[in-house]
C-alpha cells in the first residue's frame, strides 16, 4: 500500500517526532510511506473562520499534491476529518471538483483508525512504564469514530495501564482560532479538563491532535503540574526515549 | 425581548466570574448528559426514532403552507381561533385585544419562549395587564426581574439559597421566620402562593410544544402540571406559539414525544401531557370558553429554502444546550436573547440578524456534542460556521483577524515559500523556548499565553527534517 502522510501543520511547525512516529507505525503496518513536498495545511482556519474561497484554494492543493496514493493519513483527527467530511461539504455545490473532494475524501484516514481499521494492526511493540489517561479529540471522535482504536493498540503497550478519564469525551477548549478569540471561555474549558486530569492521578495524558495536546499541556504546566503530555503516535512507536514530553524542559 | 447579543465577551466573563452561577452550573454539566445517556441507552430504538423525528419534521417543513392552512381549519372546526402574527408587535397586540375584550386583568403564564421571544410579559404589564408566571422557575425569575437562563430550566442559573432569598423578599406576607431551607419548602410556599392566582386569572396563556394539523390541537409537556391548571381553570386559553411546531398527525406528534422527554431530562415522558382542542364543548365539565392560538412567524418562514431551514426541525429539547461545553462555562445569559446554547447560535441570528447576534456562532470549538445528542439531527455546527461564512462575505469579522487569516492563506497556498518559514520559524522558536520548553509569554499570542503556557516547538520543521534524512538516505 502506497501510503501519503498529511504532516499536519501543527506537526511540522511544533512535533516533527509525531510524523517520524506516524512513518514508523505505517511502516511497521506493511505500508511505503511518501511524504508529498506539496502540502502545507488543510485549511481548517479559513474554513471555520468563513473564508470559503481561501479554502477552497487550499483543498484543490492538498487535492493535486496526494493524487494517485491508496490512502492519505494524518496523525490528527482534525484533519483528517476536514479531508474526509469537509472538503466534499465544501464543494457540495461545485459539480467539477465534488467528484475529487470525495474521492480523496474516501481514502483519507486518521492514523490510528486507519492502522486498527485499514491494516488491520492489533498490537504495537513497544514498552512504555505509565499510568496513563487518554483524551478523546472532538473531531476524531465525533466525525470520525475514534474511540476504541487507540485504547485497543495502547492496550499492547508493555508497562502501560490506562485509567479512563471522566470527561474524557467532553472537549479541552482548543478549537482552533476559538482558543484566541475567546481566551477567558477556553480557559475555563481547559482548567476543568486539566483538574479532571489531575484527579486521575495519572503519569501522562495522551491524545491524538497536537492542538489539543498543545493546550491540555500549556494549562498543566501553567497549574503546575506534573503530567506527562504526549501524542499516542509517539508511545505506540514506541519514540519516548530521548524526546521530551509537549513543554517539558530540554 | 431586547437583544444584548452584542456584549457576549463581557457577559461571558461576567458569567465566569458569578459564583453562584459556576455552582449551578456545575451540577447541571454532568446531571443532564447523564440522566439523558441512561434514557437513550434504555431504549434500543432511540437512533431509528432520531431519523423518523428528522423526517416527520423535515416533510413538515417541505409542506408548511399546506399543514398550516389544514391546521387552521381544523381549529376553526373546534371553535377555535388562530392569529397569524408576522413579528413581535402583531403577536403581542392580538393578545392584547383578546384580553381587552374580555376585561382581563390578571393573565396566568404557562412557560413559552415564544412569549419571551415576542416581550410579552413587559408589554402587558405596560398595558395594565398583570402576568403571573406559574412554572416555578419563570416564577422565581419573574419575582427577580431577570430573563430565564434555559429553555427548559429557566431559573437554572440560580442556587437554592438564592431562591430563597428571593421568596423572602416577595412573599412579604409569609411569616419571616419560617424555614426556607430545603427545595421542597420553597415548592410548597410557591404553590400556595400561586393557588388563588389561577383561580382568579381571567386568561390562561400556554406556549406549545406541537400543533397537530389533521385534528387542530396543540400539545404542551410539563413536570409542575401548572400548564393544566393554566389551561383549564381561566376563561379565556390562549396558546403562544410559532409556526414550526406544526407536525401532520397525532402518531408523529408522538413520536417526537418520545424524543424530546428523554433529550430534554432523560425522563421517558413528562409528568404532565396535555392536549387541547377548541374550547369547552356542551357537557364537557371544564375547560375555557374560548380557545385562541397565536402563530408567530418573526423570521422562521424566511429560514425556509436557506441553507437554515434545518434550524427550524427543533423541538426545544435542549439536549445541545445540556451538552455545550461553552454553556456550561458561560450560563445563558450571555448569549444575550432568549435562545443560549448552540440552538440559538443558529436561531438567533436568523431571527435578530447576524450584525446583533455575531458572536454567538463564532463562541463554538466545533466540538460536535450537540449534534451528535440532537433528537432531530440538526447539524449545528455547520449552520454556525454557515453564519461565519455570512459574517465573513459581509466583512463584519474583525479587520486584524481578517487580515491574519489572509496573511496565512496566502503562504498556506504556496508551499515552497510556507516551508522555508515553517523552517525557520521552528528554529527561532525552538531556541527561543531554550532549555524550559515553553513560553509564559509571546509576541502575537497573548491570547493563548494569558491563560497557559506554550509549549516549544522541538526546533526543525518535520519537512526540513524529512528532506534532510531522505538526502542523506539516498547519497548511501
Amino acid at each position: 500500500m502506497r501510503v501519503a502522510l498529511f504532516v499536519t501543520c501543527l506537526v511540522d511547525l511544533f512535533r516533527p517526532t509525531v510524523g517520524f512516529a506516524a512513518v514508523k507505525l505505517l511502516e511497521d503496518a506493511g505500508c511505503t510511506v511518501e511524504v508529498p513536498r506539496r502540502q502545507t495545511c488543510c485549511g481548517q482556519p479559513a474554513y471555520n473562520s468563513g473564508d470559503r474561497a481561501d479554502s477552497k484554494a487550499i483543498a484543490l492543493q492538498v487535492f493535486d499534491a496526494f493524487a494517485g496514493y491508496d490512502y492519505v493519513v494524518a496523525p490528527s483527527g482534525s484533519c483528517a476529518g476536514m479531508l474526509r467530511v469537509h472538503y466534499p461539504e465544501l464543494f457540495a455545490d461545485d459539480s467539477e471538483n465534488l467528484p475529487r473532494a470525495r474521492e480523496l475524501a474516501e481514502r483519507s484516514w486518521e492514523l490510528v483508525s486507519f492502522l486498527v481499521d485499514v491494516c488491520g494492526m492489533q498490537a504495537v511493540v513497544a514498552n512504555w512504564q505509565r499510568t496513563i489517561t487518554y483524551h478523546d479529540a472532538c473531531s476524531g471522535l465525533r466525525e470520525l469514530g475514534v474511540k476504541l482504536q487507540p485504547r485497543q493498540l495502547l492496550a499492547s503497550v508493555a508497562g502501560l495501564s490506562i485509567a479512563e478519564l471522566p470527561g474524557a469525551e467532553v472537549c479541552c477548549g482548543f478549537g482552533g482560532t476559538f482558543c484566541i478569540k475567546y481566551p477567558e471561555i477556553s480557559d475555563k474549558m481547559v482548567s476543568d479538563k486539566a483538574t479532571d486530569i489531575a484527579a486521575t492521578g495519572v503519569e501522562a495524558v495522551l491524545a491524538g491532535d497536537l492542538g489539543c495536546l498543545l493546550n491540555m499541556a500549556g494549562k498543566l504546566y501553567r497549574q503546575g503540574r506534573h503530567v506527562e503530555v504526549r501524542h499516542i503516535a509517539e508511545v505506540l512507536a514506541g519514540m519516548t526515549d530521548g524526546v521530551p514530553p509537549i513543554g517539558a524542559p530540554r | 425581548m431586547l437583544a444584548t447579543s452584542r456584549n457576549f465577551e463581557a457577559a461571558a466573563q461576567a458569567g465566569l466570574a458569578n459564583q453562584n452561577l459556576q455552582r449551578a452550573l456545575g451540577l447541571a454539566r454532568t446531571g443532564f448528559p447523564l440522566r439523558r445517556r441512561l434514557a437513550v441507552e434504555r431504549l434500543p430504538e432511540f437512533e431509528a426514532l432520531r431519523e423518523t423525528g428528522r423526517s416527520i419534521k423535515d416533510h413538515t417543513l417541505q409542506h408548511l403552507d399546506f399543514y398550516l392552512e389544514l391546521y387552521e381549519g381544523k381549529v376553526e372546526a373546534s371553535g377555535g381561533k388562530v392569529h397569524w402574527a408576522r413579528t413581535s408587535e402583531e403577536a403581542c397586540a392580538a393578545v392584547l385585544q383578546i384580553c381587552r375584550s374580555a376585561g382581563a386583568k390578571l393573565v396566568a403564564k404557562g412557560k413559552s419562549m415564544v412569549a419571551e421571544e415576542v416581550g410579552l410579559n413587559d408589554f402587558l404589564e405596560a398595558n395594565g395587564i398583570t402576568p403571573v408566571e406559574t412554572d416555578l422557575g419563570e416564577y422565581i425569575i419573574q419575582l427577580r426581574h431577570e430573563p430565564p437562563s434555559h429553555i427548559i430550566a429557566p431559573a437554572i442559573h440560580l442556587v437554592k439559597e438564592q431562591v430563597a432569598e428571593t421568596f423572602r423578599a416577595e412573599h412579604r406576607s409569609l411569616d419571616p421566620d419560617r424555614l426556607l431551607v430545603e427545595p421542597r419548602q420553597m415548592c410548597d410556599e410557591a404553590r400556595s402562593v400561586l393557588r388563588p392566582r389561577f383561580l382568579a386569572a381571567e386568561v390562561g396563556i400556554t406556549g406549545a410544544n406541537f400543533l397537530i394539523a389533521e385534528t387542530g390541537s396543540s400539545i404542551i409537556v410539563t413536570n409542575e402540571g401548572n400548564g393544566d391548571l393554566t389551561q383549564t381553570l381561566p376563561g379565556i386559553h390562549i396558546v403562544m406559539t410559532s409556526i414550526e411546531k406544526l407536525v401532520p398527525t397525532f402518531e408523529d406528534a408522538a413520536t417526537l414525544l418520545r424524543l424530546l422527554a428523554r433529550s430534554a431530562t432523560g425522563q421517558e415522558f413528562s409528568s404532565y401531557t396535555t392536549i387541547s382542542t377548541g374550547p369547552r364543548r356542551a357537557g364537557d365539565l371544564d375547560g375555557p370558553e374560548q380557545y385562541h392560538v397565536i402563530l408567530l412567524d418573526n423570521g422562521r418562514s424566511a429560514m425556509i429554502g436557506t441553507e437554515f431551514q434545518d434550524m427550524l426541525r427543533c423541538i426545544r429539547c435542549s439536549a445541545c444546550i445540556n451538552h455545550c461545553p461553552v454553556f456550561a462555562a458561560v450560563g445563558g445569559h450571555a448569549y444575550g436573547w432568549v435562545y443560549p446554547g448552540p440552538m440559538g447560535a443558529v436561531l438567533t441570528p436568523s431571527l435578530i440578524g447576524i450584525e446583533e447576534a455575531g458572536h454567538l456562532p463564532n463562541a463554538s470549538t466545533f466540538c460536535g456534542r450537540c449534534e451528535s445528542v440532537c433528537p432531530v439531527k440538526i447539524p449545528l455546527p455547520k449552520m454556525m460556521r454557515h453564519w461565519r461564512e455570512r459574517e465573513y462575505a459581509k466583512k463584519l469579522s474583525p479587520p486584524a483577524y481578517r487580515s491574519g487569516l489572509a496573511a496565512w492563506a496566502w503562504m498556506a497556498r504556496r508551499p515552497a515559500l510556507y516551508h522555508a518559514f515553517a523552517g525557520l520559524a521552528s528554529r527561532a522558536l525552538g531556541w527561543a523556548g531554550g532549555r524550559r520548553g515553553r513560553f509564559r509569554t509571546l509576541p502575537l499570542a497573548s491570547g493563548w499565553t494569558r491563560v497557559r503556557d506554550m509549549p516549544a516547538p522541538e526546533g526543525r520543521s518535520f519537512h526540513s527534517l524529512w528532506a534532510q534524512q531522505q538526502k542523506s538516505g539516498a547519497a548511501r
